[in-house]
């Protein structure tokens, strides 16, 4: 790696530092001071000649938080490069061609070899990743388009399914053996429809899902390699700003696609624990009164003196959650998530009910339930002839009111309601009056919006109508509704 | 801090590992670097991969006592810190009738009347200690707010006896669920070690360190097929531990290779929800024997 006397004449190391702990502040981590001072003590104790062992101590000080984990390292990357230029150590440089890469790549990932699969991403992006003359930079989209290393999977398939005997007892077991003559155009065939060449073993069942987990992650070692290389001929802060996606806390739900929506799911259900410890716990106030009876009764091993007082319990409040819902087109992508965080709340609450709507208003709870998880419900919304009492188009006033007038025994003075939606409603009557009729007879009231606050006040948005019966709350990704969650959540 | 616990990384990982827990890199790096720069180290992760027994193989590794704060909500100073014995004062001030005042007052508030709860017996301990506050997120936001002057300061202040000054600095292991988050104040006091599954070679000798008499060839395809499951959407993952319970019935059912009969028959040892296993079920393709 980049010994720290080699840089020396352009930064000091403690500049380095500095450097990556603000372009950690740059994409949303706290990062101080003493965070930085314990980064640089941690070099000190740790050496530079363990890269790996480097990178895990300098997080374990600047880190505060798992989720921030990859971005950091790819931050760290940037800083603290493996090597200077080009590292072809290993496998011969020249004469390589991305048919003969996607065979050694197969190999690579049969074998379960993750060594060779980086040195195989450092050349690969080497042979096709230059963008231009060598000054412009290094594209990684340009090597996987060249590569396309998904097609090494069937190929190293084949391999494990092997032709020996000996051959092929699946990844990290480093025997594959080579030559994978047709290996470029058998990613073509369904494998299942090859004779397989010895006896199936259990383990074949799981050896597609194991080689595409490995193409992830030689994609994201290319993706390295190539900002790696792009940092060295252009502006590293600028890499480091523009260069690494935001994490999935920053990303919008609006437009979270099918991918995000797995990392979504398990980001959620921590939060959703949270949520229901947060709203079960149990209001501190002071203790309770002293309970005369149990307290006499303890006295008796004083000899009748009472030295410790007895308080009465305190029922742990118990709160039902009831959850409105928009799931209308306008906002398509947030339903997915409406449902994953409505999905996830099952599992916490003892009482949850759902109700969704379009512009009339259904409950849906079991629909929710049966469901597999984050599928969106917008298409199957506007085809139910419930939630789409007055068009499809979306209407909140009509959906407040045949709230009030079907489901308003849904609510008790338990109840949080929790109300998800853009407060659009296409210039209908907003219909304050049956919200304050909810907001009445509900413990709580609050309204998660997906659009950003400065759009509040344009077009047909009620929010601000809206938003001084329930307190509204901007909910646009992970990190405000963690925000959400921690503090701003009424009890 | 006189002698340093670890001289090296290798050496915090050589001696974790001869205590029976085998550490992957980052935590042998992390672990030695809180013990050297004297930091109490924050270990968050999924459940079952080894939180607290890490500190328990810590305890070992460093032949140190361990001190365990088992943390639950509702959990105050008196349960954590140290509690005065009312009863034995009571009985001490009705045995001396006639005695006089001050002597009972400044008797009844000594050394023999104090119930240390874990924190302060780590801290007045004489030989250095272990100290562990385990699942530290049960817990309400107060106990964080008493965590913080012991664990910048390792002192414990009791008014009617002074302030108590560590001997030894006690290494300290924090572990949290994440059911609340924790305050910034308390993690930036903390080195912070994320620990997740580990990678499969890594699982693999866990496995066989914990089950010795499996063979190896099995051992690789549980592993495997544990790691194919976690990349499912289960409601559970499957943890370390319960790779080395499904690695023990393996065995104790006598398999020396997996087929899709004794996978659908013990797969409740590793998947804990009906819906987990019906999915497995279907992802594995268990009800097709093997061909060929």
């Amino acid at each position: 790696m980049n010994l720290p006397a080699e840089t020396a004449e352009t930064e000091t190391l403690p500049a380095r530092f500095v450097a990556l702990g603000e372009a950690m502040r740059a994409h949303g981590m706290r990062v101080g001071t003493s965070e930085v001072t314990d980064a640089a003590r941690v070099a000190d104790a740790l050496g530079f000649d363990r890269r790996e062992r480097l990178r895990a101590g300098v997080a374990a000080a600047m880190l505060r938080r798992s989720d921030d984990r990859s971005a950091f390292d790819q931050l760290f990357d940037i800083y603290f490069p493996a090597a200077a230029g080009r590292r072809m150590t290993g496998a011969p440089a020249a004469a390589l061609d991305a048919d003969e890469l996607r065979d050694r790549l197969a190999h690579a990932l049969a074998t379960g070899d993750l060594a060779a699969a980086e040195q195989l991403a450092a050349a690969a992006v080497e042979l096709l990743g230059r963008v231009g003359d060598e000054a412009a930079g290094w594209s990684a989209a340009q090597t996987l388009d060249a590569l396309a290393p998904q097609r090494a999977i069937s190929a190293a398939e084949e391999l494990l399914r092997g032709d020996g005997p000996g051959a092929g007892s699946g990844p990290g077991s480093g025997q594959g053996t080579g030559g994978a003559a047709d290996a470029d155009t058998d990613w073509a065939i369904n494998p299942w429809d090859r004779q397989p060449r010895r006896p199936e073993r259990f383990t074949d069942r799981v050896d597609r899902d194991q080689l595409r987990a490995g193409v992830e992650a030689f994609r994201r070692q290319v993706e390295t390699e190539s900002r790696r290389r792009s940092a060295e001929v252009r502006d590293r802060e600028r890499i480091a700003r523009l260069g690494i996606p935001p994490s999935i806390r920053q990303r919008d739900f609006l437009t979270a696609g099918s991918d995000q929506l797995h990392q979504l799911r398990r980001e959620l259900d921590p939060l959703t624990r949270k949520l229901a410890a947060r709203l079960t716990s149990r209001e501190r106030a002071g203790r309770g009164a002293v309970d005369v009876r149990r307290t006499l009764r303890a006295s008796m091993s004083t000899g009748g003196v009472p030295i410790d007082p007895v308080y009465q319990r305190r029922a742990p409040h118990r709160p039902d959650l009831v959850l409105l819902a928009d799931l209308s087109g306008s906002v398509g992508g947030f339903s997915s998530f409406t449902m994953l965080l409505m999905q996830a709340l099952h599992q916490h609450f003892r009482k949850v009910r759902i109700f969704g709507f379009v512009s009339s208003t259904a409950e849906i709870t079991d629909v929710v339930r049966e469901l597999p998880p984050g599928t969106s419900l917008t298409s199957w919304a506007l085809s139910t002839p419930d939630l789409i009492g007055r068009g499809t188009n979306s209407n909140y006033g009509w959906a407040l009111r045949t709230f009030v007038r079907g489901h308003l025994d849904a609510l008790g003075r338990r109840s949080t309601v929790l109300v998800l939606g853009d407060a659009r409603g296409n210039f209908a009557d907003p219909n304050t009056a049956d919200l304050h009729r909810i907001a009445d007879r509900a413990r709580h009231l609050t309204w998660l919006n997906p659009e950003p606050e400065v759009l509040w006040r344009q077009g047909d948005s009620a929010a601000s109508l809206y938003g001084r019966i329930a307190p509204m709350h901007e909910c646009r990704n992970l990190e405000q509704l963690r925000d959400f969650v921690a503090r701003t959540l009424p009890i | 801090m006189s002698t340093p616990v670890f001289t090296s990384v290798d050496d915090a990982r050589d001696r974790l590992a001869a205590t029976g827990y085998l550490p992957s890199d980052a935590i042998a790096t992390t672990v030695y670097l809180a013990a050297t720069l004297g930091r109490p180290l924050l270990i968050e992760g999924p459940a079952g991969v080894g939180k607290t027994a890490l500190a328990g193989a810590l305890a070992s590794a460093t032949g140190n006592r361990l001190v365990r704060l088992q943390c639950y909500e509702g959990v105050d100073e008196a349960r954590a810190l140290y509690e005065w014995n009312h009863a034995k004062q009571l009985l001490r001030i009705s045995a001396e009738q006639r005695g006089d005042w001050e002597d009972v007052r400044t008797d009844i508030f000594g050394e023999e009347f104090l119930l240390a709860r874990p924190l302060l017996t780590a801290v007045r301990s004489e030989q250095p200690v272990v100290l562990l506050i385990d699942e530290l997120d049960k817990a309400d936001e107060e106990m964080e707010g008493l965590l913080l002057e012991l664990l910048s300061e390792f002192q414990v202040t009791i008014p009617e006896l002074g302030t108590i000054r560590a001997r030894h600095r006690p290494l300290v292991v924090l572990t949290s669920n994440a059911t609340r988050e924790l305050s910034e104040a308390l993690r930036r006091r903390c080195l912070f070690l994320h620990i997740d599954y580990p990678d499969a070679s890594l699982e693999q000798r866990i496995v066989q360190s914990h089950v010795p008499d499996l063979d190896d060839v099995l051992a690789e395809s549980l592993v495997r097929v544990v790691g194919a499951l976690r990349r499912l959407e289960l409601r559970k993952a499957p943890s370390v531990a319960e790779t080395v319970d499904w690695a023990g019935t393996l065995l104790s059912l006598g398999a020396d290779r997996l087929d899709p009969r004794l996978v659908r028959n013990s797969l409740g040892v590793v998947l804990k929800h009906q819906s987990d296993i019906e999915l497995a079920h279907a992802k594995l393709d268990l009800d097709r024997e093997l061909a060929g």
